[in-house]
């Protein structure tokens, strides 16, 4: 899943110049290629497939083939200012014991991931089918999707896990801000954007 | 034996020798009054200077790397596959240099040279050279060719310690280290394969305390039995498996000690045509650079802290099935190149092959391989 222009921007609004980032589930290196030009973010994307890898070598950024699902345990504590995971905590193993190490390895945590809330997937669940939305294409025998969750789920999570969110977008299915999102997230938003850190 | 020479092929290539009339000092304390190395070279060396590739060769390797030295050749170089108009290192765009390592027995000064003191070949008198001499002779062919700073330092296994080394020594003679099928230094099982292989040629009564040449024999037992082993660990359970299983030469077993499976007829082959083409001492030779090959182990052990002051970008490369130099190893290159905030790519092939696998033409590490020379080739990354 590629991330949208919009959302690359409210990410890069969040950095500071000049960082150090690890980008988690990487893709061909589009977020941190747009990261280097618009942040001067120096750092690497982590990746386990392998076309996609060979994207993000063209792409010009320094890409590293891990599973995630391994875990991260050879990168040192506090090596970098912000892990970023984007659109992938749903499709890894252990998403809790991930946040931790992210948080562990970097200072603040950046993660997106698709709303199972959103008054679509409740629709499609209501009719009594699995969800198949512009955020969530796959069928339920082969998406990579294992752990959905919804925005309440996840910071209910947050709050388990004594994070504290220092901010939230929540974006409607044109992938923006709006209105509707802002005050129904867990029923209008698509996609939900945290920065985190640990309390 | 090619008919015609395929349009990928740098075709018909004749080795270049240097004359180095300099001595070299060498880690182990010892020197060399000068040297010869023979090398060849495929592409062509732009005005700038800055399209030079340089190929570090592995344990066996040498200098003839791409293309054929004649018609008659039934195999090209031993990196064919990578190496070539239009193959991920390019010699339309790249110039290519291979040179054979200082101990060689492919024409480089070796233990099968004159020694000029004693007028008789080295043999074992050939002082044991470490990763960093070669480095430090390569540097010497640079020189001689009137390269400033190598696009890329290149190789798989021995040949990626060398663009490892490369990086350290001399971070600003090469913008990229590719290092392929590597390894940081060798673990005990590594090393305890090299001591067989030199205890199998070292308790070969023909070999002579290493003065065979003067005995007009060569060790060619105990060479047959270094390579039959090493070859074994340069490929994987699987790949035997599949190339051999438990197939039998004759269709039924013989009660004997002849040749039966299918497989120890191969490894036989292998060991007994590898004994016509390679001398015993440089193999001895080489077995010890590898052991000895640890470049961390003069910054506290840390790796990170040895590759502190590099410059280059490194692209780093492992296959799944390789367990002589497995992936995790790499992973450590990497690990300390991650701690540095070196810029690093790290590509990790699934692939069955064992350790040659960094020589076989599988699709992913030709894509992944050619995507990073093209970086290489448009001068760098962020």
């Amino acid at each position: 899943m590629s991330l949208l222009r919009s959302e690359l921007r409210m990410i890069a609004d969040w950095i500071r110049p000049g960082s150090h980032v690890l980008d988690l589930g990487c893709g061909d290196g589009t977020l941190l290629r747009y990261l280097h030009e618009e942040r001067q973010v120096t750092g690497y994307g982590m990746e386990i497939d392998q076309d996609k890898i060979v994207k993000a070598i063209e792409n010009n950024i320094n890409v590293i083939q891990t599973d995630l699902d391994a875990g991260l345990s050879e990168i040192e504590s506090g090596s970098f200012d912000y892990v970023i995971m984007s659109e992938t905590l749903q499709a890894v193993r252990y998403p809790d014991k991930l946040i931790d190490e992210m948080l562990r390895i970097g200072a603040e945590a950046i993660i997106t991931f698709p709303n199972f809330g959103h008054w679509r997937c409740r629709m499609e669940l209501f009719y009594g089918r699995m969800p198949v939305t512009p955020s969530l294409p796959n069928t339920w025998y082969n998406t990579p999707n294992i752990h959905l969750c919804t925005i309440k789920d996840f910071e209910q999570l947050c709050e388990d896990m004594s994070l504290t969110v220092l901010q939230r977008i929540v974006v409607d299915r044109d992938h923006k801000p709006s209105a509707t999102a802002w005050l129904l997230p867990n029923l209008m938003g698509e996609i939900a954007l945290y920065r985190l850190q640990r309390q | 034996m090619p008919e015609t020479i395929p349009a990928d092929s740098v075709g018909l290539v004749t080795p270049q020798k240097l004359v180095h009339d300099a001595p070299i000092d060498l880690d182990c304390g010892r020197s060399l009054p000068g040297f010869e190395m023979v090398y060849e070279t495929y592409g062509q060396l732009n005005t700038r200077k800055d399209n030079a590739i340089l190929i570090c060769h592995a344990l066996s390797g040498d200098h003839h790397a791409a293309g054929y030295h004649s018609m008659e050749d039934r195999k090209p170089g031993w990196w064919d596959t990578c190496i070539g108009p239009g193959k991920p290192i390019d010699t339309n765009r790249f110039f290519v240099v291979a040179p054979n390592n200082l101990g060689g027995c492919k024409g480089t000064t070796g233990p099968m040279s004159t020694n000029p003191e004693t007028g008789k070949a080295y043999g074992p008198d050939f002082p044991i050279v470490t990763v960093s001499d070669w480095v430090r002779s390569q540097a010497l062919l640079a020189d001689h060719l009137g390269i400033e700073q190598w696009a890329a330092v290149a190789g798989g296994s021995l040949g990626g310690m060398q663009a490892l080394q490369w990086a350290i020594d001399y971070p600003d003679r090469l913008r990229h280290s590719i290092v392929i099928a590597g390894a940081p230094k060798l673990s005990a099982q590594n090393i305890g394969f090299n001591e067989i292989a030199r205890q199998a040629i070292m308790s070969d009564p023909d070999f002579h305390e290493g003065r065979y040449y003067d005995y007009n024999t060569i060790p060619r037992r105990g060479l047959m039995i270094a390579r039959m082993l090493g070859h074994i660990t340069y490929l994987s359970d699987l790949s035997m498996r599949a190339k051999f299983g438990r197939e039998l030469r004759e269709g039924k077993i013989n009660f004997g000690f002849d040749v039966e499976f299918q497989v120890e007829s191969y490894l036989r082959y292998q060991g007994k045509s590898f004994v016509e083409k390679f001398d015993a001492n440089t193999y001895l030779l080489m077995t010890k650079v590898l052991d000895y090959f640890d470049p961390a182990k003069d910054y506290d052990d840390d790796l990170s802290t040895a590759l502190k002051d590099t410059r280059a970008e490194f692209f780093v490369a492992a296959f799944t099935g390789d367990w002589r130099f497995a992936p995790q190893r790499s992973r450590e290159i990497v690990k300390a190149l991650v701690k540095g905030r070196k810029n690093v790519s790290y590509s990790e092939i699934t692939a069955h092959h064992g350790h040659d696998a960094f020589l076989m033409p599988i699709q992913d590490y030709m894509d992944a391989l050619r995507t990073y020379m093209n970086r290489v080739a448009q001068g760098g990354a962020q």
